[in-house]
């Protein structure tokens, strides 16, 4: 325990918020190098797990993306990248990126997915295009889980990019890997201590944006659903629930 | 390839360390979430606790987890046993929701009539909560197990042995093909685990052999998008 006041007293020493390897500039690298990794993931794979979730084609890819992309060992993928590309962020930012895409994928198709075929039909039957039904009720209904897939992905390439220091990037995962190489423990913990503090603040954000877009059901249908207990439940209510669930 | 036979000696003994470092972790969390899940599926307060702490520690980046977890309980930082600690958080703290869900998933008039038929609580829950959940614990289970074996390897920044260490050596000697037979090597072991999963699964729930129910499928794919 002694080592954790060493590690929170080094956060706080002077020496580490001023100069070139100091605690603001690691972390500017390290949302840096996550911003970008996550902006191209997203490019990528949520216009196609949209199109998965609305057509209902290769579901099966979007499954066996994620599974493998959990399977493949990101220090393994990231040695063997940085020896074909050297060392720099082109290697890094390749795999921060291949990490990314599999969440994004899976909470965009599930999001889309999870609104009920009830309410999507009622919307066709309105008149709608596929469009607007992709952007007027699928993607308001399932922002929560294409939300939860935005959060699952950056944590991934939060954390990989802690690792990714071992390869010579800069980013929070300096301290760990010099602390470690230097038996700098003040350093190793220090460094741990920031590592945590940044994914649990990156996570709480986006975990209140989640709560925020979930769309506010009507007092009307609140009511519907609390009298007609066992009997039929309003699809938008449903709908509800499934997304509460898949938080 | 040819260094893969040369080198077959350390292959199989950093094998033998990943298999008993993941083994740990998966075993334990799953012992241990069973009890947990039951709880979170009982009551509300419990499960939005359980829940919330898991989510919490799942946040933290295993490299920090490895580092802060000797700092907590007073191990050597290079001792393997941080590692299986630190694994074995990720393992309950997913595990624990995916226990949950199943339990949940048991349809509330079969449980009823168990109840009406006499079975007292325990019995219940083994003759009845228990095997019928098997389908979404096991979906559970699988994907534990696959994040587990693919974590251990990253102990290896910290000097913990397992198939990681070709990661590391590997890229210090610019060697790829040693880097390659590493990640070889953790798929192979992630499939192996798998298969013995689903077969104990295939035995244990015989009705279960033709389909998989669709509520196992639908929680398990939920599961790979809320997870990492």
């Amino acid at each position: 325990m002694d080592l954790i006041i060493q590690g929170f007293t080094w956060i706080f020493a002077a020496a580490q918020w001023a100069g070139g390897g100091s605690i603001p500039v690691r972390l500017g690298e390290h949302l840096y190098y996550t911003g970008v990794s996550l902006a191209i993931a997203f490019v990528i794979a949520v216009p196609l797990g949209l199109y998965i979730g609305h057509t209902g084609k290769g579901r099966g890819v979007a499954i066996a993306a994620s599974n493998i992309s959990r399977a493949l060992p990101t220090l393994g993928l990231l040695a063997v990248l940085v020896l074909v590309f050297g060392v720099g962020l082109l290697p890094a930012v390749i795999v921060l990126v291949i990490l990314g895409i599999p969440p994004l994928l899976a909470g965009a198709y599930a999001g889309v997915e999870s609104v009920d075929p009830q309410t999507v039909d009622a919307a066709r039957a309105m008149g709608m295009t596929e469009l607007q039904i992709l952007f007027k009720v699928e993607i308001p209904l399932g922002a929560a889980l294409i939300i939860g897939g935005f959060r699952a992905a950056a944590l991934q390439i939060i954390a990989t990019t802690v690792v990714a220091a071992y390869f010579g990037l800069g980013g929070l995962g300096r301290f760990l890997v010099d602390g470690q190489s230097q038996n700098d423990y003040p350093k190793l913990v220090g460094g741990a201590i920031l590592v945590i503090a940044l994914a649990l603040v990156v996570d709480g954000v986006l975990a209140l944006l989640q709560k925020l877009v979930v769309p506010r059901v009507s007092a009307g249908t609140r009511n519907t659903r609390r009298t007609a207990r066992g009997g039929v439940i309003p699809p938008v209510a449903q709908s509800r629930t499934l997304i509460k669930e898949g938080q | 390839m040819e260094w893969v036979w040369t080198n077959f000696g350390l292959i199989w003994g950093l094998t033998l360390s990943q298999v008993w470092l993941s083994a740990f972790p998966i075993v334990i969390g799953f012992v241990v979430s069973i009890p947990l899940g039951y709880l979170a599926s009982r009551s509300r307060v419990a499960r939005s606790i359980l829940l919330s702490i898991g989510g919490i520690l799942y946040t933290i980046p295993s490299l920090a987890l490895f580092i802060i977890i000797p700092v907590i309980i007073g191990t050597s930082i290079l001792d393997p046993i941080n590692v299986v600690i630190a694994l074995t958080i990720y393992a309950i703290a997913i595990m624990v929701r995916s226990a949950a869900d199943a339990f949940v998933s048991v349809p509330e008039p079969v449980q009823d009539s168990a109840t009406a038929v006499g079975f007292s609580s325990a019995q219940r829950f083994f003759a009845v909560d228990f095997p019928l959940s098997g389908p979404v614990l096991l979906a559970g289970i699988r994907v534990v197990s696959v994040s587990t074996v693919s974590l251990v390897s990253i102990g290896s920044v910290i000097g913990v042995s397992s198939l990681g260490f070709l990661f590391t050596d590997g890229f210090q000697r610019n060697f790829p093909t040693e880097i390659w037979a590493g990640i070889v090597g953790t798929l192979v072991i992630a499939a192996v685990f798998d298969g013995i999963l689903v077969l104990i699964g295939r035995i244990l729930m015989p009705w279960n052999r033709r389909s998989s129910p669709a509520l196992a499928r639908n929680v398990a794919s939920k599961r790979s998008v809320v997870l990492r």
